[in-house]
């Protein structure tokens, strides 16, 4: 059985975090990927996953990126597992 | 924005170190050549009298805008490769056991290098709470790493001198060290919410230091795109608005307002600076052409000071893990250094 894969972005309205979530939608939405996506803007939440800097990039809740909006391929490795 | 546009996917290591080599005499170049360029520029327009107000205000403008975007380019750019090097978590790591006054100091250091938005003041601040950096030395962090950037700092040398430029880095760091040493001397951990002391926090990710260069230079790419694309709206409306004031304000209008005799002007600059919330690329040309106008140095770094270094939305944010107490002997501390600067210059100079 296939286990849909759960993508979330960690942060609160920095520009960046709209650029991240952004681009992860985008991405999910052109190749059509079967995955949840989440934006977690609660600071006990995001502390939860260590991190210091805006945006976190949590993929199955492993930590991938922080402060960084990766690059669209590294994204699309990320998100497809 | 567009962030797509230096995302050249797997870059060849070549390519990386080519660029800043073949961009640089380039900009060396311009550099060089921009004064006689623009003076050329302004002579050949029609109407442009020698020395009339309009003039010297086109002048203004036309050399300054360029200066300024090429010294913020270039010092972007290698801020950039130096931050790549300190990282939150390891500012973290150092200061970690340090004793207070030392880590004051180091704190306040650390904020200058390390790259911080005030957007991750909350996660930063609860990731040094953690790792048992004392709260202090955790705010001198806070007060340094947005009052003295490389935008300021630009911004100070194009526009001032290095003079300035340095006395500004010399007195934020002085005000950043003791505000810090301060607040800690208060015990004020009473005021830091409770549930900030409650969090388990995850391990979280370590960050891959061992970072190959030609990376690092991407990341100084990458700064430039970030930040010089943000601000240099801001750097050309305030320059275009310090022309306005070089070229038609009359000399010494300001000296009544913001002169040294006047001894209020400290206090409502720094009143009227703290709620005012703007970029350093914004508020630096126009501080700039009233101290031209007869406005004192000591009055000026107290309003540039509490523009950049205190903001609004920073202490909103910071709300949301402090209890107000500690909001007020915040904003009130560095406020009162501010102030203490502010006079000490005007008595000075």
């Amino acid at each position: 059985m296939e286990t849909r894969i759960k993508v979330q972005v960690l942060g609160v309205g920095c520009s960046k975090c709209k650029t991240l979530e952004e681009r992860v939608r985008q991405l999910v939405a052109t190749h059509q990927l079967n995955v949840d996506i989440e934006k977690v803007s609660d600071f006990k939440e995001i502390m939860k996953y260590g991190i210091m800097t805006t945006p976190g990039l949590v993929v199955n809740g492993v930590v991938k990126s922080v402060g960084i909006v990766p690059k669209d391929s590294q994204l699309l490795q990320w998100i497809k597992g | 924005m567009n962030t797509r546009a230096w995302s050249f996917a797997p870059v060849s290591e070549k390519r990386t170190y080519a660029l800043p080599l073949l961009l640089l005499p380039v900009w060396v170049v311009i550099y060089v050549f921009l004064q006689p360029a623009v003076d050329a520029v302004v002579h050949s327009l029609p109407g442009m009298m020698p020395g009339s107000m309009l003039t010297e205000a086109v002048r203004f403008f036309l050399y300054e805008v360029p200066k300024v975007l090429l010294l913020l380019t270039l010092i972007v750019f290698l801020v950039g490769i130096v931050r790549s090097y300190f990282s939150p978590e390891r500012t973290r790591r150092i200061l970690g056991k340090r004793s207070t006054f030392t880590g004051n100091i180091l704190a306040s250091l650390l904020g200058v290098v390390t790259p911080f938005c005030s957007c991750s003041a909350v996660p930063l601040f609860i990731g040094f709470v953690e790792a048992g950096v004392p709260l202090g030395v955790t705010f001198s962090f806070l007060i340094a790493a947005p009052m003295i950037n490389e935008i300021a700092l630009v911004l100070l040398f194009g526009l001032f001198g290095w003079k300035t430029a340095l006395l500004y880095a010399g007195t934020g760091l002085l005000i950043a060290i003791t505000a810090g040493y301060v607040i800690g001397r208060l015990k004020v951990e009473r005021f830091v919410e409770d549930w900030v002391y409650a969090i388990r926090p995850g391990s979280g990710m370590v960050p891959d230091e061992a970072m190959p260069f030609a990376q690092r230079i991407e990341h100084g790419f990458e700064s430039v795109r970030d930040i010089v694309g943000k601000v240099w709206l801001y750097v050309v409306v305030g320059i275009a608005v310090g022309a306005g004031i070089h070229g038609f304000v009359p000399e010494n209008f300001m000296a009544s307002i913001m002169g040294k005799s006047a001894w209020w002007s400290v206090p409502i600059s720094v009143l009227i600076g703290v709620p005012l919330y703007s970029n350093a690329a914004g508020i630096i040309p126009i501080v700039q052409a009233l101290l031209e106008k007869g406005a004192s140095l000591g009055t000026v770094l107290a309003f540039m000071m509490s523009v950049i270094g205190l903001s609004f939305p920073e202490t909103i944010i910071l709300k949301k893990v402090l209890k107000l107490p500690l909001i007020f002997i915040f904003v009130g501390v560095v406020a009162t250094g501010i102030l203490i600067v502010g006079y000490v210059f005007n008595f000075i100079y």
